[in-house]
């Protein structure tokens, strides 16, 4: 009964220690933010702040109107991706799930292929192309070429692949066409699938650094990790607002997870190829 | 007779027009972005690339194969890249199985160490370095810490002997979860009884993690040990944050992604760049078949 009782002291002192390791930078960057500069750089290590302030939040979106402009861009792109993304996906996945048609194997073969392709190879081959669109420093360039990913419409497709064919053959003979029973049986029951994509997609769009940092070149049109990025290059030293902008770029993307938090772990377990 | 036919064939037709209109956005983007620049890297890395002004491709058969190898930043990078990912990829493995065992056994609060863990995981890279940037500078939170239980400070940002070090500390950090999760859902799947047998055998719990948990774990840790090295070998974003691009302090944190950025977008080499991205992703690419057959392998039995 002792040793039992040791073992789990240990495991739950392992535990708590990590979970200390993990959140506190995040504590330390929401304390700073709302320190004045004197005293993060005096302070050291205290969460408290002496003399608490709204001040650096007030810089980054009064002083500074681009960082609003940033999060919007981020949002609107982030949300257009993720819109785009579930549509095309689950149509694409839906198609090579349930529909018979010509160059059918050739289509999903393709999409398993390129799957496996890394996106150094496409990276300067689709700033050449974006380039020829004109479409480089633009909402479309950042938008369109991710407005699809095979990974998803390979998961789309295995999810449509064992979904209950009943309800589709019954809205038939009601009469519904391929389109409305898409839309109105199919898509709506496809839920759980769908909220998986939207944390991923929502996440990886919201996150992403390197395409954004090749093909934007305008500081209006930046996302926030590129405005993040030019801001840390003005302010090298002003830890303050850094982690006042660190912590507004972070809230979305806590948010869209404690929402969908359950289905994260599905997401996380089904990318993982369990 | 006659009618049944044509009315099947009519619904047949039906339905490959819907399946096109459905598969249209795709063809069309994944066609355009995907495939179509797939096969223009090839041609760009066999090319000589004038960008500005008029785009311009002159064929130099493999020189820029060839440069690769007399190339000495090439190797500096490939050095701290196989450095990153040896030691990266099996700390964080670790880690994650060992966050996993724990997390697996009957604890209270399960969710909650869940919810915390994942912090990192949902965080941007950019924001994540830029937090890690504050604690590591000189008077940084970490220093102190150090100096709290008698260490020596380091310039981490400055130091060409600590800063990939520190980077990869935040990448294991950041990433060690989301492989626990993968073990977690693994976990799940060993048989109760397996344990219950090995109790009765007088086993004791080092055993039974031994003989039982570990063996059953093996093609999960295969499938996290590959796209680790999958994911490592692609680290960007915190090397070009940390260092403002230049993959400073004295190369130490060049890695083979920002070499190629910087071949491509800053000297405008881009044809160069493009036989530099094949090299890696062939690389990767290798390490997704092998993974891909055997892990099909593995769910056949």
């Amino acid at each position: 009964m002792n040793r039992f009782y040791w073992s789990k002291a240990i495991l739950y002192a392992s535990l708590i220690f990590y979970a200390i390791i993990t959140i506190l930078p995040f504590i330390w960057a929401l304390s700073a933010s709302f320190k004045p500069l004197e005293e993060i750089l005096t302070g050291g290590l205290s969460f408290i702040p002496k003399q608490p302030t709204l001040d650096n939040y007030k810089q980054i979106f009064i002083e500074q109107p681009i960082f609003l402009r940033w999060f919007l861009n981020s949002l609107i792109v982030a949300i257009c991706v993720t819109a785009f993304n579930l549509l095309f996906n689950s149509m694409a996945g839906y198609a090579l799930a349930r529909l018979q048609f010509p160059g059918q194997n050739l289509w999903f073969f393709l999409i398993l292929a390129v799957l496996m392709v890394p996106g150094q190879v496409t990276l300067i081959p689709s700033y050449l192309i974006l380039k020829t669109l004109g479409w480089l420093n633009s909402y479309q360039g950042l938008i369109v070429p991710s407005a699809v990913n095979a990974t998803f419409i390979f998961m789309m497709r295995q999810f449509f692949v064992s979904f209950p064919r009943e309800l589709e053959e019954a809205a038939t003979l009601d009469g519904l066409g391929r389109l409305e029973t898409f839309f109105k049986i199919v898509l709506p029951l496809a839920k759980p699938a769908l909220a998986a994509q939207t944390i991923f997609v929502f996440m990886g769009s919201w996150n992403n650094f390197l395409m954004p940092l090749v093909i934007l070149s305008d500081q209006e049109l930046f996302t926030l990790p590129l405005g993040l990025n030019a801001f840390k290059g003005q302010y090298v030293t002003y830890w303050n607002y850094l982690m006042a902008a660190s912590m507004i770029f972070t809230l979305p993307a806590l948010v869209i997870y404690a929402f969908f938090n359950r289905y994260f772990i599905q997401g996380v377990t089904f990318t993982g190829g369990k | 007779m006659f009618n049944l036919k044509t009315l099947s064939k009519n619904k047949t037709i039906r339905e490959s027009f819907s399946a096109y209109l459905f598969m249209t956005p795709t063809i069309l983007i994944l066609g355009v972005f995907l495939v179509l620049p797939i096969i223009f890297a090839v041609f760009l890395a066999f090319h000589k690339v004038k960008i500005l002004g008029e785009l311009n491709f002159k064929w130099i058969n493999g020189q820029n194969f060839l440069c690769l190898v007399n190339d000495e930043r090439v190797w500096i990078a490939l050095k701290n890249t196989a450095e990153y990912v040896a030691i990266v990829v099996p700390v964080q493995t670790i880690l994650a199985l060992a966050l996993a065992t724990i997390l697996n056994a009957q604890i209270k609060g399960k969710n909650w160490f869940r919810i915390i863990f994942f912090l990192p995981t949902v965080t941007s890279s950019a924001v994540l370095t830029l937090i890690f940037m504050w604690m590591l500078n000189s008077n940084g939170s970490i220093n102190t810490l150090l100096g709290f239980i008698g260490l020596p400070a380091y310039n981490w940002i400055g130091d060409p002997d600590v800063a990939l070090k520190a980077i990869m500390l935040m990448n294991i950090w950041s990433t060690a979860p989301f492989y626990m999760v993968i073990y977690l859902a693994a976990m799940q799947d060993i048989p109760e009884s397996l344990y219950e047998a090995a109790t009765l055998d007088g086993a004791t719990t080092w055993e039974k993690f031994l003989y039982i948990t570990l063996p059953f774990l093996k093609p999960v840790t295969f499938f996290i040990i590959v796209i680790g090295i999958i994911g490592t070998f692609q680290l960007f974003d915190q090397s070009y944050i940390f260092s403002a691009g230049s993959g400073g302090p004295n190369n130490a944190t060049l890695t083979l992604v920002l070499l190629i950025y910087q071949y491509a977008f800053k000297n405008l080499e881009m044809g160069y760049a493009a036989a530099l991205a094949l090299m890696l992703a062939s690389v990767i690419m290798m390490a997704t078949v092998i993974q891909r057959s055997l892990y099909r392998e593995e769910q056949l039995k």
